[in-house]
């Protein structure tokens, strides 16, 4: 008999869902745009359950991870955190990662794994500057959507610094430049070089070591990515679901726990 | 009177100390606020009054401070200041204000604007070059400049007995509480991270001979009872203060039991004992502050070979711990300074560790939450 195991993160500003079947396959998978404390968790359980036509008995393990996973106590059948499911998804999708990091969106998050397990992590401190919260600042004081920046951030032709201090002062710094007639795309390419800057010190406070895997709703931003390789000197790998990262270690560790279950 | 019943007395004050300052009050007694770092307690004791620390608060928001500070300042300061301003020490009868922090030295001035018309402001300079016989002398000199205040404000002499005296009564409670930090890590089934900071705590809101009668009852009880069989993990904490239970709980939670702090506000405030072989009780707290060490506030002439961040990996490894779990409170240079050379000494030891940011107005713990979940998964696969 299969086994379906549904892990599911949920974020600061997002609810993602996977579910595994037999702890290798990916039978489906659900994001909606809202996370902890809102209706997010449930509507996006229903929607992974619709998408595979599947029930939740049918479901023989559910694990919740992310910053709201405590809000799902009479959901899922153990919570965990979401480091250890970011480790987790990352060594299904790369086996050979040995850095990950993850950009959410009031979170930075820098893991070293060896063998597939977390050894060593950095967190950001309580501040969303380099965060996925930073660049939704910016991205509305720019009036673009934040999945432009990334294109119009590669238009850039001159480079603009934008402070990685302190997002309040950030978005001064941008309005001031907006005021000053700056051209938006090299404004934007100052934005992610400021978010990279602010990674790559908590990067090389684990130490940095091939592979390194970028997970998170800001892994999408190739400006971003770009921004990170250069500035550490290593080449980033991402995946098409890079957001579903952390849904997908926790459905793996869920299947894991099936299995320790029935032995 | 079983142990959770002992350990729940130190949980009551340490939860209220406006209720302890009433009381003292209520009693007749003078009571002296102490403000971090090192004051010498015995000398209020000796002069008849009450000690209370006061190390800012975990359920207060800063409101009134903020007129006297900048936006980016140490809570601890802001929020003791907060806690003068707002008539919650009304009751006090003298401040005294230290200054080997370097936060805390200018506060020291601000406190003596913002209240000194209600509650006299003692000052108090300890010399960073504490070492030399002159560095010693200095000390003593400011000490017996506070001596002069706190006899002024008791209305009477305080004889060189009275001060030999209360040198006892505190070596005694520091014992009591080194003892009581080993026993917590030895029966870290018992006593869990929240009472242990609580017996700790409460250290600060009681008369020292009070507080360590009852503290070597419970040590004694502690004692009696078989060593735990711990399936969790441990760890060190350090940091200035880690006193706010809604944290600590995070700890219980995932199975993290304390075996030993570098805390300012715990054991780093109770590790070096006065001599009592000194004829002249001035002259023995001054050698007291003279052998403290391994402390980020203090100077260390030796400071290029880490020997207090060795010190505190030797912490780590004697108390059976695997981890280490630093709580960085926001704005605190020293702290901040520190912690390359902290983390260098961890790294080569392989000894794993957290840095939290925390700071006394935080409500939400949920990054710490996640952070330490995440701390007792990699602490369990080593």
């Amino acid at each position: 008999m299969d086994i379906y195991t549904l892990g599911i993160d949920v974020g600061s500003t997002a609810s993602k869902c996977i579910i595994l079947k037999n702890g290798t396959e990916i039978v489906s998978k659900s994001l909606i745009d809202v996370g902890a404390g809102t209706s997010g968790p449930q509507r996006a359980i229903s929607e992974v359950l619709d998408n595979c036509g599947l029930k939740r008995e049918d479901m023989s393990y559910i694990l919740a991870t992310g910053y709201g996973r405590n809000s799902l106590l009479d959901l899922a059948d153990k919570q965990m955190s979401e480091l250890s499911c970011h480790a987790r998804g990352a060594y299904f999708l790369f086996p050979d990662v040995h850095t990950v990091i993850d950009i959410g969106g009031q979170d930075v998050k820098v893991l070293h794994i060896e063998n597939g397990a977390m050894v060593n992590f950095q967190m950001n401190d309580k501040c969303a500057a380099g965060t996925g919260r930073f660049l939704d600042v910016m991205a509305r004081v720019l009036e673009v959507k934040v999945s432009d920046l990334a294109m119009l951030g590669a238009m850039s032709t001159k480079e603009v610094a934008i402070s990685s201090t302190c997002t309040v002062f950030a978005e001064s710094e941008v309005i001031s430049q907006l005021s000053m007639g700056t051209n938006k795309c090299d404004i934007i390419n100052g934005i992610h070089n400021s978010v990279a800057s602010r990674v790559v010190g908590l990067a090389h406070r684990v130490g940095v070591v091939d592979r390194v895997v970028m997970t998170g709703g800001v892994a999408q931003n190739t400006g971003v990515v770009k921004a990170l390789e250069k500035q550490l000197g290593h080449e980033i790998s991402t995946s098409p679901l890079t957001q579903y990262n952390g849904a997908l270690g926790a459905a793996l560790f869920a299947y894991q726990r099936v299995i320790q279950d029935a032995k | 009177m079983s142990i959770e019943a002992k350990i729940q007395e130190f949980s009551a004050i340490a939860a209220n100390p406006a209720a302890q300052l009433k009381k003292f009050k209520d009693e007749g007694k003078k009571v002296v606020g102490v403000l971090p770092y090192y004051a010498p307690e015995e000398l209020v004791y000796a002069a008849g009054m009450v000690p209370m620390g006061i190390w800012g608060s975990n359920d207060k928001t800063i409101v009134r401070a903020k007129e006297y500070c900048a936006t980016f300042y140490c809570t601890i300061a802001q929020l003791a200041l907060e806690m003068l301003l707002d008539g919650t020490m009304d009751q006090l009868d003298a401040l005294i204000t230290p200054t080997i922090c370097d936060t805390l030295r200018p506060m020291s001035q601000n406190f003596r604007v913002a209240v000194g018309s209600k509650i006299p402001c003692i000052f108090l300079a300890h010399p960073q070059n504490r070492f030399a016989d002159w560095g010693v002398e200095f000390c003593k000199d400011q000490y017996r400049s506070v001596l002069e205040k706190l006899a002024f404000l008791a209305g009477h002499d305080v004889t060189n007995k009275d001060i030999l005296k209360a040198i006892k009564v505190y070596n005694a409670s520091r014992a009591a509480r080194r003892e009581f930090v080993k026993l917590a890590n030895e029966h870290c089934d018992v006593v869990n991270p929240i009472q242990r900071s609580a017996v700790l705590k409460a250290s600060y809101f009681m008369l020292k001979d009070e507080y360590t009668e009852k503290l070597v009852a419970l040590n004694e009880e502690l004692k009696a009872l078989p060593a735990a069989n711990w399936k969790g993990t441990k760890v060190v904490t350090s940091g200035i203060i880690c006193d706010n239970p809604k944290l600590l709980q995070i700890f219980i939670d995932n199975n993290i039991a304390i075996a030993a702090d570098d805390v300012a506000h715990e054991s780093r405030s109770f590790r070096f004992d006065a001599p009592e072989n000194v004829e002249d009780g001035l002259l023995a707290l001054a050698m007291q502050f003279s052998s403290m060490d391994y402390d980020i506030l203090l100077y260390d002439k030796n400071s290029n070979q880490n020997r207090r961040a060795e010190d505190v990996v030797a912490k780590v490894k004697e108390s059976g711990a695997q981890g280490l779990v630093l709580f960085m409170q926001q704005f605190c240079d020293p702290e901040e300074m520190e912690y390359p050379y902290l983390k260098k000494a961890l790294d080569a030891a392989n000894i794993p560790h957290i840095k939290l940011g925390v700071d006394q107005q935080m409500r939400d713990f949920g990054q710490a939450a996640t952070a330490i979940e995440a701390f007792a998964d990699v602490l369990s696969m080593q």
